[in-house]
């Protein structure tokens, strides 16, 4: 894959799900990988279930542009109802892709994205976090589902650090590291595996 | 070795915090500064610093408790946005008039009303004849470096003014950036110990403060406050040219980005300076003689460092993240035009609106007031003065 000059995501969550807390994450692994980043909110009204929108930039240079992203190379969607309320796809490149968290079928979705040409991932990221920590957490199998697709950081190397992070922030409550870790590699695999079709189906 | 971290502004600023190490802090909570006092708790919860804060009922209170910290003889800082500035207003002539060197660290957003907590300059600009100085931020770095150069320049001998720390809110406050932090012990000798020459709580050499002036004084006062205010300049300079020799950062009462030949001149203050640069960038590759005049030190004024500097462009726009509603202009473009006419340069000037409670600056809108300036040149017309950028208008909405 060609290594891209500047990567751009915009992410899509209500207010209280982790969407903010996910880019930062987000940033903080690319920022492992040596490169500059950034992570910031959108703040609408300070509500839960408000929609939000989080940005990531991720770069091989210095980054000083201080906007939001309209035209963005992936779009993660961490609540599926936004599908019907936001233009989701508004400005997203043809050549990106857009990670939604849905049990439905990347074909299933499609006809609610206005016409988007590019690829669509999906990942029941509600599934995979009752299973795993007994709660909807959707925000860690998004990150991972990210990380998958853009391929900022090889799967080892997120794991590895994903596990350093979650022993030093659940420190006073490891029983929730292995869920955690768990949830991860789930939605890793998912994603990578869908990575995989639609690169045979490119190809 | 510099230490290379990835953090938000806030955190960028209560890291520095931490390091300075200020003897006291009074604080009261607000968006989209309030997460500076809640990390600096922290930090002393954990035993990483020994300021002694002080939770306050209001930012008249956390003011207050700054200036009676500091002029008992205590280094004092405290953070605020917005309202919270605008209720400290008394205070802050308080601080400056008494000479208290003390710190705010502002995280700037927009005044009410209608109520919003995002970014602009209207606290800081609100609040820029009050007697402080004013330093500005384009990015988490610069907060992180002008807080740390903000007590050597307070505290030394020929000012003795409070500095005001401004960064954006939420655009460089609440977003996570690379950032290089200087070492503990580096910023440590660096800001150095205070002793201050006179303060309340020194028995041997009893001083009044804040007492009544009779006519006879008061302007004499006056007049002192505004030479220190003047003297600071050289000072920040002194104190920027020893930080780049700890950091290797440089800094200036401005940063002159591709101006040495630009026909235009953007001339901006804040986050907005970086989008500016990047939009200087790709007009550079068409050819087009752009460039950014980055203002850091607001007050005192560098009217005129910033008529030199334009002398040779064609043309300026003056960007304003604030509206003074005086029926002429922003606060920036006021001062600037009043500069250049002082000091003869009489190049043409346009002062720009825009950003208002957290409306977007993108690279394209920096573009398009670059085109403008242009095109009236072309034609040989003034343009007009005074404008709004991204403004939404009665058909878009339709």
């Amino acid at each position: 894959m060609e290594e891209k000059k500047e990567l751009e995501i915009r992410w899509h969550g209500r207010g209280g799900q982790g969407a903010k807390t996910a880019a930062l994450l987000l940033a903080d692994v690319a920022f492992k990988t040596g490169q500059y980043v950034q992570g910031f909110p959108e703040y609408g009204p300070e509500r839960m279930g408000a929609p939000i929108t989080a940005y990531n930039r991720i770069s091989r240079n210095p980054i000083r542009v201080h906007s939001n992203i309209y035209a963005p190379d992936y779009v993660v969607v961490v609540d599926e109802t936004l599908l019907h309320t936001v233009d989701v796809t508004a400005g997203l490149k043809p050549d990106g892709a857009i990670i939604i968290n849905t049990p439905k079928s990347a074909e299933e979705v499609r006809p609610l994205l206005n016409g988007y040409k590019g690829a669509v991932f999906t990942v029941d990221a509600r599934r995979i976090s009752m299973e795993t920590l007994g709660q909807n957490f959707p925000n860690s199998p998004m990150l991972a589902a990210t990380v998958a697709v853009t391929e900022v950081m090889p799967r080892e190397e997120f794991i590895a650090d994903m596990r350093a992070s979650y022993e030093h922030k659940f420190a006073k409550k490891p029983e929730v590291i292995e869920g955690n870790m768990q949830a991860l590699i789930q939605a890793f695999d998912v994603a990578e595996q869908a990575l995989s079709v639609v690169y045979k189906v490119a190809v | 070795m510099a230490i290379r971290e990835r953090m938000s502004g806030n955190e960028a600023v209560a890291y520095a915090i931490r390091q300075v190490n200020p003897d006291v802090m009074p604080a009261f909570p607000i968006t989209p500064s309030t997460e500076i006092p809640q990390m600096v708790s922290t930090y002393i919860a954990n035993g990483e610093m020994d300021t002694e804060f002080i939770p306050v009922e209001s930012e008249h209170s956390s003011m207050s408790a700054a200036i009676g910290a500091q002029a008992a003889g205590a280094r004092s800082l405290t953070a605020t946005s917005s309202a919270g500035l605008a209720l400290m207003w008394e205070e802050l002539l308080l601080a400056a008039s008494n000479r208290l060197p003390l710190v705010l660290t502002l995280v700037n957003r927009t005044l009410s009303g209608p109520i919003n907590i995002n970014c602009d300059h209207s606290d800081g600009m609100g609040a820029r004849d009050t007697g402080w100085i004013q330093i500005y931020a384009e990015n988490n770095q610069e907060a992180y470096d002008n807080f740390i150069q903000a007590y050597p320049i307070a505290e030394h001998p020929s000012v003795h003014l409070p500095v005001m720390v401004c960064q954006d809110g939420f655009i460089t406050s609440h977003a996570v950036e690379n950032i290089e932090l200087l070492e503990d012990g580096k910023v440590k000798s660096f800001v150095g110990e205070y002793e201050p020459e006179e303060f309340l709580l020194n028995p041997g050499k009893p001083i009044a403060v804040g007492p009544y002036a009779v006519s006879n004084y008061v302007m004499e006062a006056k007049k002192n406050q505004e030479i220190a205010l003047e003297n600071a300049k050289a000072v920040i300079l002194d104190v920027a040219e020893k930080f780049a020799a700890v950091s290797g950062r440089h800094y200036g009462l401005f940063e002159e980005y591709r101006t040495q030949d630009a026909d235009f001149i953007m001339l901006i203050i804040g986050s907005a300076a970086g989008t500016a640069k990047q939009a200087v960038d790709e007009l550079r590759e068409e050819g087009y003689k752009a460039g950014v005049l980055k203002l850091r030190v607001f007050r005192p004024f560098p009217a005129k460092e910033i008529a030199q500097a334009l002398k040779n462009c064609k043309m300026v726009a003056i960007m304003d993240r604030c509206e003074s509603y005086n029926g002429n202009g922003g606060p920036l473009g006021s001062e600037v035009t009043a500069g250049l006419f002082r000091y003869k340069v009489m190049i043409g000037a346009v002062n720009y609106i825009y950003g208002l409670a957290g409306r977007d600056f993108t690279v394209e809108d920096a573009k398009e007031v670059f085109a403008e300036m242009e095109n009236a040149m072309i034609a040989g017309t003034q343009p007009e003065q005074y404008r709004y950028i991204g403004l939404r208008s009665q058909e878009a909405d339709e």
